[in-house]
């Protein structure tokens, strides 16, 4: 097939956009009601759009990656109304509790399985556990190189030229494929699914893969495949005291504040 | 194998200056060296280190090992993580403190993976479990809505630590240190990218991470407007510098350097005035070291009200220019 073989992992998490209030802990785990939805975490959805602009572009082709148990695939399938060509779900109760290390090291036994690909697209961190750990961890396992906080990517005979932020601006960066990139935010929203990709995506049935069908041990399988033990999940208790100042009409209130900041000697 | 002793800081420059991260981690990292009795190293990387081993002992270390390399003016993982490598297989430290920088964001997660060793990034506290001597590791976790704490059993442990979480010693220019020049021969034939054009956008006037007052504007200011006008009037007229959330930064209203939070640059001024900022956690992270924080929100449900010490429920259309005007006539009289 010619353009670039691509292959973009997007995790499900719990909506990170949800009111700070509904995020409670009980018994070392986050719960959350269940009206908050999950959703493909937001820096994958970047990712995601990466590849697709990538696709517009030269051709080739989208894998989607996902790993957990119980993926809720109306928010998983979201990759495939956008216009990935396909998904594979690492599914299975035993990726429950995994951290880094495992995920890592499951997806990149899976891609692989997958064998050929020129592309590797990771958010820069999840929004769950905010670690930033799995795409630079993939890369390793791989032995492939890696560019972390891409904002632009294009691609040019077999190769990728990638905007990498940096503080103060960013560096253009040519590599060879294969090679793993981690997008960021400023790359731009996914675009949304159109109703023809919808009813496509609801055509399209996943590919399941079990540990056992990419031969990875029990021993390094979610819980068990841990580098990381979790002691304590825990909510530090903010003591809320805002002195909230006020006027007869907004201007006033904000006079009244500048006035009680200069009294408080802040300003 | 030999048993892992001692704690390493991975250092950086900035401007060929010891970097105000790399004093934090050292201040950090002396308190747990001292109590596991053990030494803590510092490794320097540039093409020119200048006073900065010195630095780095009089800021708390006991042994800095350096590596000056004209191939390391600019950073680039394929090079660095050779020097780290070597340097940790060498040195079999307990621990590895680097920065939740541009660099260490980099190149924890590659050499724990190198290693087949664990890591927690972006930890806001460090200390030794008393009975079995592990690096407990305190980060923020769900984008700010709680914290986790980690331990691994696998060595070394490695971490990054948040800009302005630690401390850094008082300088001590007495202190006495020792400076180890280490040969690493860096094989250029396993960079496998290049580096072919940097750009600087940086922002005129005062320096966010050293503004003493901060002026942020957040998605509710609706427009890259006000970042040039009411909310820059108000900051020059304090000589803060103005910020912005994710939001205006991701629509292009203001360019990613001026981004506070989780994923952008960490303040903490001593004055933070975030003007219609909702309070996302993933804001917060980035702002919640500030001595004071200002709101002025026309939600008086707005999580930031919950960070705030002092605020104001209104449209900031109305409440930003009469604030900056009584502040000039108190500042003048």
């Amino acid at each position: 097939m010619p353009g670039v073989n691509i292959i973009v992992w997007c995790k499900q998490v719990p909506d990170p956009e949800a009111p700070p209030a509904v995020f409670k802990v009980a018994g070392n785990k986050m719960t959350l009601p269940p009206d908050v939805k999950p959703v493909i975490t937001p820096y994958d959805e970047n990712a995601l759009e990466a590849a697709l602009r990538i696709k517009d572009k030269v051709g080739g082709k989208i894998t989607a990656l996902s790993l957990g148990n119980k993926l809720i695939r109306d928010v998983i399938k979201k990759s495939l109304a956008v216009g990935a060509d396909e998904l594979i779900l690492l599914e299975d109760d035993a990726f429950e509790e995994g951290d880094s290390w495992s995920t890592a090291y499951a997806l990149a036994t899976a891609i692989k399985k997958m064998g050929e690909y020129d592309l590797i697209f990771c958010g820069r961190q999840a929004s769950d556990w905010d670690a930033g750990q799995v795409g630079l961890g993939i890369a390793e396992i791989l032995g492939i190189p890696a560019v972390s906080l891409a904002r632009k990517i294009e691609v040019i005979d077999g190769k990728a030229r990638i905007e990498r932020v940096i503080p103060d601006g960013y560096e253009a960066v040519e590599v060879a494929f294969p090679v793993l990139i981690t997008v960021t935010s400023e790359l731009g929203d996914l675009r949304y699914a159109a109703l023809k990709g919808i009813m496509a995506a609801a055509k399209k049935q996943p590919t399941l893969w079990k540990p056992a069908d990419i031969q990875l041990e029990p021993s390094q399988v979610g819980a068990a495949g841990r580098h990381t033990k979790l002691n304590k999940l825990f909510q530090p208790v903010k003591e809320a005291k805002c002195e909230i100042i006020e006027g007869e009409t907004p201007a006033e209130a904000g006079e009244n504040l500048a006035a009680r900041l200069r009294e408080a000697k802040l300003l | 194998m030999a048993e892992n002793k001692g704690v390493l800081v991975y250092g950086e420059l900035i401007d060929g200056k010891l970097a105000a991260i790399t004093t934090e981690l050292l201040g950090c990292g002396r308190k747990l060296a001292d109590e596991l009795k053990e030494d803590l190293f510092c490794l320097l990387t540039s093409d020119m280190l200048g006073e900065a081993p010195k630095e780095a002992i009089a800021f708390g270390a006991d042994k800095v090992y350096v590596v000056e390399d004209p191939s390391l003016k600019q950073y680039q993982a394929d090079c660095h993580m050779q020097i780290a490598e070597k340097l940790v297989k060498e040195l079999s430290p307990r621990a590895i403190l680097m920065g939740q920088t541009s660099i260490g964001r980099d190149l924890a997660p590659r050499l724990a993976f190198r290693l087949g060793v664990g890591l927690a990034t972006d930890c806001l506290e460090l200390s030794i479990d008393p009975e079995t001597k592990l690096l407990l590791q305190t980060r923020p976790v769900y984008g700010g809505n709680a914290q986790a704490t980690f331990t691994s059993e696998l060595m070394p442990q490695v971490v990054t630590v948040r800009a302005k979480a630690m401390s850094p010693m008082e300088r001590d220019d007495s202190r006495k240190g020792e400076v180890i020049a280490t040969k690493v021969e860096i094989d250029i034939s396993k960079v496998r990218t290049k580096i072919v054009e940097t750009i600087k956008e940086e922002i005129a006037g005062v320096k966010l991470e050293d503004a003493p007052v901060i002026v942020t504007g957040g998605r509710g200011v609706g427009g890259p407007e006000p970042f040039k006008t009411t909310l820059k009037e108000l900051a020059d007229i304090l000589h803060g510098a103005v910020g912005a959330t994710r939001p205006p930064a991701d629509n292009g209203w203001v360019p990613e350097a001026m981004h506070i939070g989780l994923t952008g640059k960490i303040v903490a001024p001593d004055v933070y005035i975030a003007v219609a900022v909702s309070g996302a956690s993933q804001h917060v992270a980035g702002c919640s070291g500030s001595k004071n924080i200002i709101a002025i929100n026309k939600d008086p449900e707005a999580n930031i009200f919950k960070e705030a010490k002092f605020g104001v429920v209104g449209k900031y259309e109305e409440v930003l220019p009469a604030f900056t005007n009584k502040l000039k006539e108190l500042l003048a009289g």
